[in-house]
């Protein structure tokens, strides 16, 4: 038998072990969410990224290497943001119909995202590159790279901002609009979309196919309201 | 699921395409979203094309978005240095969106009297 460091030091290099450890990840944080009787303080996101934080830091693994094997999962994103079209498609005349509640929404809750986010972390005296990183924290990834790459803030470190931002969402939703007593599902949704983007999105769909419907929709819409709003905020704390 | 793969890919690619040749804020992924909105009214049969694979992929959205929030290993120096301002910031920025976001649309909901009481 080969030395077990030897077959490692193999393993560790290719994409297979570390697509492989993403899914066992996941599907631990997963299970964990089912067996705690799906509770959303219990997110599969959250308990994925821990395991797998700490196995790179045991294994004294680089991001680079693990990202070797984890991009096939990262590149599913794309086409995942595409597959929205269903669900949009299937509530279309409920979305036309809300038109203007909408549009309401989407202003409120952009603005509020971008311009709160900013005001308590430069209270707190963020300043530079990170609060620059931290403007477009409430879009999806992929528009929060690009509008923190032309604000000279840090992209991997608004990609971070963003999926702790997601998994803040997705944990806090369902308990505070409880607590404000809104009941509609189109309300719900969409607000959770605005502010806390696909990982936002996949929470409502969990809560309820309209709720992630109309996050989908407020994913994508706040996407575009951020990355007009994140420049102009931004200046106001510079 | 070939047929189904290769219609949100391409509508990606027309996404991205479109996206960098007018240099629109959009990212190529949403645009393909809308672009494939256009194709379902144009082509109702795509619907059930898609149907399958869109549903697998939107009911583990969650585990797509692992890689990128693993990359906080990256970030450990920084977000311990500001870690108590940014936390904060991101908790009550993203609890404040959320409230007004759903306030701002049961408001004019009720303004227009189109409100859907549901639980």
């Amino acid at each position: 038998m080969r030395d077990f460091a030897e077959i490692w030091s193999y393993l560790a290099e290719g994409p297979l072990l570390w697509l492989t450890a993403t899914l066992v990840a996941y599907a631990i944080g997963d299970a964990c969410f089912r067996a705690s009787g799906r509770k959303p303080y219990v997110n599969a996101v959250l308990i994925a990224v821990l395991l797998l934080a700490l196995l790179l830091q045991a294994t004294s693994t680089a991001y680079a290497t693990y990202f070797e094997g984890a991009q096939f999962v990262h590149f599913l994103l794309g086409p995942a943001t595409v597959a929205l079209a269903l669900p949009l498609w299937d509530n279309l005349p409920q979305v036309k119909r809300a038109a203007l509640p909408l549009l309401a929404a989407l202003l409120a809750g952009s603005a509020t995202a971008v311009i709160s986010a900013l005001a308590i972390a430069h209270a707190l005296g963020v300043r530079g590159a990170v609060l620059a990183s931290l403007a477009p924290k409430s879009a999806t990834a992929p528009v929060a790279l690009g509008i923190s790459d032309r604000l000279g803030g840090s992209p991997t470190l608004t990609a971070v901002l963003v999926i702790l931002t997601g998994i803040i969402g997705a944990i806090c939703t369902t308990p505070l609009l409880n607590l404000l007593r809104i009941r509609d599902w189109r309300a719900r949704g969409f607000a959770t979309g605005v502010a806390a983007h696909g990982i936002g999105t996949a929470r409502a769909f969990q809560v309820h196919p309209k709720a992630g419907a109309f996050a989908g929709l407020g994913m994508g819409l706040n996407a575009v309201l951020t990355a007009f709003l994140a420049p102009l905020v931004l200046r106001f704390f510079q | 699921m070939i047929p189904a793969l290769l219609t949100l890919l391409l509508s990606q690619l027309a996404g991205e395409t479109l996206s960098r040749a007018l240099g629109l804020p959009l990212p190529g992924p949403v645009l393909g979203m809308l672009l494939l909105i256009l194709g379902f009214a144009l082509v109702p049969r795509l619907v059930d094309v898609v149907r399958p694979l869109a549903q697998g992929l939107l009911g583990h959205l969650s585990l797509l978005f692992v890689p990128a929030g693993t990359g906080v290993i990256g970030h450990l120096d920084k977000i311990a240095a500001q870690g108590v301002a940014i936390l904060l910031a991101l908790v009550f920025s993203t609890l404040l969106a959320i409230a007004a976001g759903a306030l701002a649309f049961t408001a004019v909901a009720r303004l227009m009297g189109s409100e859907e009481p549901e639980a």
